[in-house]
């Protein structure tokens, strides 16, 4: 008999504590932006359009990372940014996974005519392109923080479904769930108690990744001009805007766009790392 | 002798596809162990899962009476017959390394048995599954009881099977080919251990599995199986002596023998197969499917 491994902490890998770090200072940022933004997100000075950065000639004091070409700084604006960016990944990611890992674990689990009806129905669902999907919902639903979410988890609770599906179809054969109907539990009692705390570590890793999407999906939205609104701070209007001056201001574009970049990739590296640290068999 | 597993013309079928089960009809005795054998793929352990209602949900029973205790379980409504089979049955897997849930710790595995169905207390059970666990020989049953599956070998693991199954007292526990998994060494422990542990409680045991050899160490009676049919029901003594039919005489024949290691072994004749195969079609013919 081997060891109980079980009882011995293993130490945080360098993985999380990045990941998990970055995460920790965007979330501390989001909460305390009114209070460390050096300057108001909105207020517009031309006269101060496209300054550089501070470590770049002709900076102007007290705008670290620069201005657009309306004057604006923006530090003060990717803080605020991550407010909304946060906002949208926690309530989009969170309502994407409730919906879609219920469904794929029913449909992994009960299979027969449950499993019918929601995979045919994934796969119709899946045909529609998501983008496109998410625009014309917008158009119709109007601009706006809830539309933006909306959009998410509607394109997106097929991704968790699938994979779902997949796993509790996998657990469901094990013979383990088979002993516990024996022993008299219920069908549902049994995904309930037997399944879910078998796919939970695929779940955590699902729901940080589709966070990152979410965060992904609002600047893609911000950039078509479909997102909040014009002049609240979102990091994907900001790289819109960005995009036309990069020649003159780079660092209107650079900026926001490390931040997104470094987010998005926290926030997998940081389902990974917790899907290690969770599932029983690696640990 | 009264049986307390009756089982008599079972069908099964896969939902619109080839017959599994063949008006199969056992009897397993209080207290008794009866062996069911056949090449794989046969149906036994479709039996196990009929009689316990695990069967995969493309397969159908079509037919037939499950007579658990006295009840035909076939009649009762789903819950009901959940809750009985609970109560009085048990089952012994074939693969302990899946037969335990990967995302809990074993303690609670085994006591939440003895919560479900007998309504026990916590510390009751927990006391109990201790007992349970020396009784099954296994060394330090508290850290075993915090222990994850994945921390313990195979053959651990099946004796864990084991004591859980017996836990709440069954009347009849299913085996379905417990020693199968696991290397030459440690199936001899555990045979010996279902041993025990069947005589000791006075349980009746269905013990599905393909080795002959297991059969004859561990069985009281016997049924062999082909295609779905049961082609020779006997006891132990009699079968190893006086095997009736073509197909058990020929299985017989080629189960190789301790006594002479050189010897070659001697595989089932094409013609028995094609007169069981017959036999098989001709039944079908008859039952009309």
């Amino acid at each position: 008999m081997r060891d109980a491994r079980g009882d011995v902490k293993r130490p945080i890998g360098l993985r999380l504590w990045l990941s998990g770090g970055w995460l920790t200072l965007l979330v501390l940022a989001a909460v305390s932006a009114p209070l460390i933004a050096p300057k108001d997100p909105l207020m517009q000075d031309l006269f101060l359009g496209r300054m550089p950065p501070f470590w770049m000639a002709g900076a102007e004091p007290g705008y670290l990372l620069g201005t657009d070409s309306l004057g604006r700084d923006v530090l003060s604006r990717i803080l605020y940014g991550a407010r909304l960016a946060l906002i949208v990944a926690l309530v989009a990611g969170t309502l994407t996974c409730i919906i879609g890992a219920t469904l794929g674990l029913m449909a992994g689990y009960y299979r027969g005519w449950t499993d019918r009806v929601i995979s045919r129905f994934v796969d119709i669902w899946m045909a529609f392109p998501p983008v496109l999907f998410a625009i014309l919902l917008i158009a119709v639903l109007g601009p706006g923080l809830m539309s933006i979410i909306i959009a998410i988890v509607v394109i997106d609770w097929t991704r968790f479904a699938r994979v779902i599906r997949a796993e509790a179809m996998s657990q469901g054969a094990m013979d383990y769930v088979a002993s516990a109907q024996v022993a008299g539990r219920t069908r549902f009692g049994t995904m309930l108690t037997e399944i879910l705390p078998n796919v939970l570590p695929t779940i955590v890793a699902l729901l940080t990744l589709e966070m990152g999407i979410a965060v992904i999906v609002e600047a893609i939205l911000s950039f078509v001009n479909l997102s909040i609104s014009t002049d609240s701070p979102t990091w994907g209007g900001m790289i819109a805007e960005g995009r036309t001056s990069v020649h003159q201001a780079w660092w209107v574009l650079v900026f926001p766009l490390i931040t997104l970049f470094l987010t998005v990739l926290s926030f997998s590296q940081l389902g990974e790392g917790l899907k290690d640290r969770f599932d029983p068999v690696l640990r | 002798m009264k049986s307390y597993l009756s089982i008599r013309n079972l069908n099964v079928r896969v939902k619109n596809g080839p017959v599994i089960l063949r008006s199969v009809s056992l009897d397993v005795a209080a207290g008794q162990v009866h062996g069911l054998v056949g090449e794989s793929g046969a149906g036994k352990s479709m039996i196990g899962k009929a009689v316990l209602g695990t069967l995969p949900r493309a397969l159908e029973v079509t037919g037939g009476e499950i007579w658990l205790d006295g009840t035909d379980l076939l009649t009762l409504p789903p819950a009901e017959r959940r809750r009985r089979i609970g109560a009085t049955a048990a089952l012994i897997p074939q693969d302990p390394l899946t037969a335990l849930n990967p995302s809990k710790r074993i303690g609670p595995q085994i006591t939440r048995r003895l919560v479900d169905i007998l309504g026990w207390t916590k510390a009751e059970a927990q006391a109990r599954a201790l007992e349970l666990l020396d009784e099954v020989h296994i060394p330090d049953p508290v850290r075993v009881m915090r222990s994850y599956p994945h921390e313990l070998s195979g053959g651990m693991r099946q004796r864990i099977l084991i004591a859980s199954a017996f836990a709440a007292e069954p009347k009849l526990i299913i085996a379905d080919e417990p020693t199968t998994a696991l290397d030459v060494t440690v199936q001899k422990q555990i045979l010996r251990l279902i041993n025990e542990m069947q005589t000791r409680h006075g349980t009746a045991l269905l013990f599905v599995t393909h080795d002959l050899g297991v059969v004859s160490k561990v069985c009281d009676t016997l049924s062999v199986l082909y295609a779905g049919k049961v082609v020779e029901d006997a006891r132990m003594h009699r079968f190893f002596m006086r095997p009736i039919h073509p197909y058990s005489r020929a299985l017989l024949a080629a189960t190789p023998t301790y006594t002479d290691p050189t010897g070659s072994l001697t595989p089932v004749p094409e013609t028995v197969i094609s007169a069981v195969e017959e036999e098989v079609r001709l039944h079908d013919v008859r039952a009309g499917q």
